[in-house]
């Protein structure tokens, strides 16, 4: 295509990328697959829903870039955007009257046409719908991009928490009509499948109001705080920490068994998260073979207290020290022959670290030992006197007290000598060398710390599940708990959480998501890269990194004030 | 008792022999350069003293004591300290962060602190700058903060590897000024130059490398007289 046309127009080539990605969300059965839950009931359903959200976000795209050539192009761009995102779906519809193309893509059903021409008996009469959609699409596009941004900031988030509640409403409406009191509350909210309107309308307003509150009022709130003398803004700090640390501890009670189970699995991914974030984000050292340490923590815990084997016979607690020791030492002796490679040479030499462990306790020949196949079970539940952790919710307090440490550890080591050598190292090794910074001591410690780090959090997983199984410990870990750490963030801690959170805690909960699973991957690494390749918390060197045009342009506005040669 | 002393050094890259039987010597205080052409092993001697490199034989002594054996960071510690080739500052961090991580083997934070202020003073475009990322900084004040880097450690002699290459001619004049003061602090410098008309002209003495070999060394102004130098390094004749 003509590039100085998509210049022009901006409308037509967002527009077609949308189209594309749009065809393709209904192509692969996605738009079908999540049309059985409602958003708002008998209004919009989820599948339905990540259509309008892929489109109102391509076509807002269309329209900030007409921004540039005057107002009337910020609704000529959305709105053409709009319209040929529409199209393209009602091509693909006429398309599927025509001709029956199930052979090759089997989810082009005729009930994927009907949700696309919103359930009308006449195709010409959905097909007008649609486009008029579109249309409809690009206007709002376009207004939002013009509102002051505040106020598309409250627009947004009061549609956001709208989509999110409705989509989680399954979590949400049992834990409501627990409490008698919101019985009454819930089921006007939730009357069916979704939320209902008025429910929808409430809630909009409600997440709204408090938004714009904080918009006005928040700014002001911060300078306070910040003026305040530093000993009472360290008691308010200390009082924010309590209070977190309450709720975390209430949590599993009022939350329940479900979401309990969902939140050990996002917790011993955070365990292993802030493991890695020691090898990858501080130190730069690329590591493909992290499940390894991981399994060698599973299994040291299984074989030291299964009475399966019955070579032992020892608690959870006597077996936990002896796990995370080998994890440590696995850590070391992985790190001494690849202490001299860099980059894609380390990562390829660690993840070929993780297959052999993988197929060494599956192996036949040491089947006596480690149980083959079949893998180790009978692993008993870990137990402080009398108290015996064995529901999702009481594992869940062993793997806070998990996390817990490995984040105190990890936030004492960031910021020690230790830390800043980690530092150096990523960022050049052989200047690092040259600070007199001791590179093989420096390396093995990233790698003892995170494998120890993983390590406990196998060992916690074999309680957990009380059996532990070699196909537990493939590649794909690895490259989930790699995932992790960059949507958070290279090197953040917080980062972790958020993105254990984001990717392994939202497709539990989402059981649709199951199957796309690693499309959602994909498609989130892919976004994140694109829109905010920092992670969703950075940490701040790297944050600094990937805005430095921004600061390059200010330090030169600088420098043109100041005189003098610059080369 | 010379400060630094390199002793029939030769040093490898698998077969190829790339220092053969070099000597030199740096006395307290002195600046010395070594010039040669590109390829002549000019980085290799100064990777080789500061045990990046391990010669197969030959010794280097700091003040009679032998550094051979001992590992970089060790002679890091010992206070021989390198400017690598090529201004290689950490670039994703502040200013103020390259400092004090060239600070990296003092456990005095004061003495540090006062360290940065020396730094400062030496380089008060870097105070201007002490917020600013490493990477967005001009060539030739990423070579002061490299520099500067060095300088943090309180080093008994410094390397330098051509601090001149690259840069524009009116700041390679800047950079040759700094050496100047910083000579004239007292600071012993063992300086390595394709540049060797400047060089030459701080320097109390210099070596000559050709092909991992010292063909001649004098003072600095017998050197920059001399036939064969100005024919080959001076670009005369
Ligand atoms: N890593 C290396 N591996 C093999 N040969 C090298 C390596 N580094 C340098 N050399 C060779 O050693 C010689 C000296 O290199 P170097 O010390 O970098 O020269 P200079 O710094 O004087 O330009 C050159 O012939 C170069 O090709
Ligand atoms: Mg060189």
């Amino acid at each position: 295509m003509n590039p100085a046309l998509t210049q022009r127009f901006p409308g037509i080539r967002l527009g077609l990328i949308g189209g594309v990605s749009l065809v393709l969300l209904s192509l692969i059965g996605m738009v079908e697959t999540f049309n059985q839950r409602e958003i708002i009931s008998d209004l919009i359903s989820m599948g339905q829903t990540l259509l309008l959200l892929t489109a109102v976000f391509i076509a807002y795209l269309a329209a900030k870039r007409g921004r540039e050539h005057g107002r009337a192009q910020v609704f000529g761009a959305s709105i053409t955007a709009g319209l040929i995102m529409a199209g393209m779906l009602t091509l693909l519809v006429l398309l599927g009257q025509a001709i029956n193309m199930r052979q090759v893509f089997i989810n082009a059903s005729p009930v994927l046409f009907q949700i696309l021409i919103f359930q009308q008996e006449e195709l010409w009469a959905g097909i007008g719908l649609l486009l008029l959609a579109g249309a409809l699409i690009g206007f709002s596009a376009a207004l939002l991009c013009l509102l002051p941004h505040w106020l598309r900031r409250v627009i947004t988030t009061g549609l956001c928490s709208v989509a999110g509640v409705g989509l989680l409403q399954d979590l949400i409406a049992p834990i409501l009509s627990d409490w008698s009191l919101l019985a009454d509350f819930t089921d006007l909210l939730f009357p069916g499948n979704g939320l209902s309107i008025s429910g929808a309308v409430g809630l909009f307003i409600v997440v709204a109001a408090l938004s714009a509150l904080w918009s006005f009022r928040g700014q002001a709130l911060q300078t306070r705080i910040k003026a305040l003398p530093p000993q009472s803004r360290r008691g308010l700090n200390f009082a924010a920490l309590l209070a977190g640390a309450l709720v975390m501890l209430v949590l599993p009670q009022v939350l329940g068994l479900f979401l309990s189970e969902v939140m050990t699995i996002v917790g011993l991914y955070i365990l292993l998260g802030l493991g890695l974030n020691i090898v990858v984000g501080f130190a730069g050292l690329l590591d493909l073979g992290y499940v390894a340490f991981f399994a060698i923590g599973s299994y040291t815990v299984a074989i030291l207290t299964s009475p399966e084997l019955g070579f032992f016979d020892w608690n959870f607690w006597q077996a936990l020290p002896l796990a995370v020791l080998f994890g440590v030492l696995a850590g070391v002796i992985l790190g001494v022959p690849v202490l001299k490679m860099r980059g894609d040479y380390l990562a390829i030499a660690t993840l070929g670290f993780g297959e052999i462990i993988r197929i060494m306790v599956l192996s036949d020949f040491l089947r006596p030992w480690l149980g083959g196949a079949q893998g180790i079970g009978k692993i008993p539940k870990a137990a402080i006197g009398g108290f015996e952790f064995a529901t999702p919710q009481e594992i869940y307090y062993l793997i806070l007290a998990g996390c817990a440490l490995v984040g105190f550890i990890s936030w004492r080591l960031r910021d020690s000598r230790l830390g800043r050598a980690w530092m150096a190292v990523r960022e050049d090794e052989d200047v690092a060398q040259a600070m007199g910074i001791e590179l093989v001591a420096t390396k093995l410690l990233a790698f003892a710390t995170g494998a120890g780090f993983s390590a406990l959090s196998g060992a916690i997983f074999a309680t957990k599940l009380g059996s532990v199984y070699p196909h537990s410990f493939n590649v794909m870990i690895s490259i989930n708990i790699l995932c992790v750490i960059i949507v958070g963030g290279m090197g953040s801690m917080p980062g972790v959480a958020v993105g254990a959170i984001a990717l392994v805690g939202l497709p539990e909960l989402l059981r649709e998501f199951a199957e796309y699973r690693l499309l959602v991957y994909g498609a989130a690494l892919m976004a994140m890269m694109l829109l905010r390749p920092e992670g969703l918390w950075p940490e701040a060197t790297r944050q600094r990194e990937l805005h430095e045009e921004e600061d390059a342009v200010r330090a030169s506005k600088l420098a043109e004030g100041s005189a003098g040669p610059r080369s | 008792m010379p400060m630094l002393e390199v002793q029939g050094v030769n040093t490898y890259y698998g077969n190829i022999h790339a220092l053969k039987d070099v000597s030199i010597e740096v006395e307290k205080g002195e600046v010395v350069t070594i010039i040669g052409a590109n390829g002549a092993g000019k980085s290799t001697m100064l990777k080789t003293t500061s045990g990046l490199l391990k010669p197969r034989t030959g010794s280097i002594r700091l003040e009679g004591e032998d550094l051979t054996r001992l590992r970089p960071h060790e002679i890091v510690m010992k206070g021989v300290v390198q400017v690598p080739e090529g201004r290689r500052i950490f670039g994703r961090l502040t200013v103020r962060e390259n400092l004090e991580m060239g600070a990296f083997t003092s456990l005095d934070s004061r003495k540090n602190h006062e360290n940065i202020e020396r730094v400062f003073t030496l380089f008060p475009r870097l105070k201007e700058r002490s917020k600013q990322v490493g990477g967005t900084l001009s060539g030739g004040e990423q070579q002061m903060l490299a520099m500067g880097r060095a300088l943090m450690s309180d080093p008994r002699v410094l390397l330098l590897d051509e601090p001149s290459m690259g840069l524009a001619p009116i700041l390679v004049d800047g950079i040759f000024d700094t050496i100047r003061r910083l000579h004239a602090a007292g600071t012993t410098i063992l300086l390595v130059e394709q540049n060797a008309r400047m060089a030459l002209q701080v320097a109390n003495r210099g070596y000559v490398l050709q092909s991992g070999t010292i063909m001649m060394s004098d003072s600095a102004d017998k050197l920059a007289d001399n036939e064969m130098v100005r024919k080959a390094y001076l670009g005369e004749g």
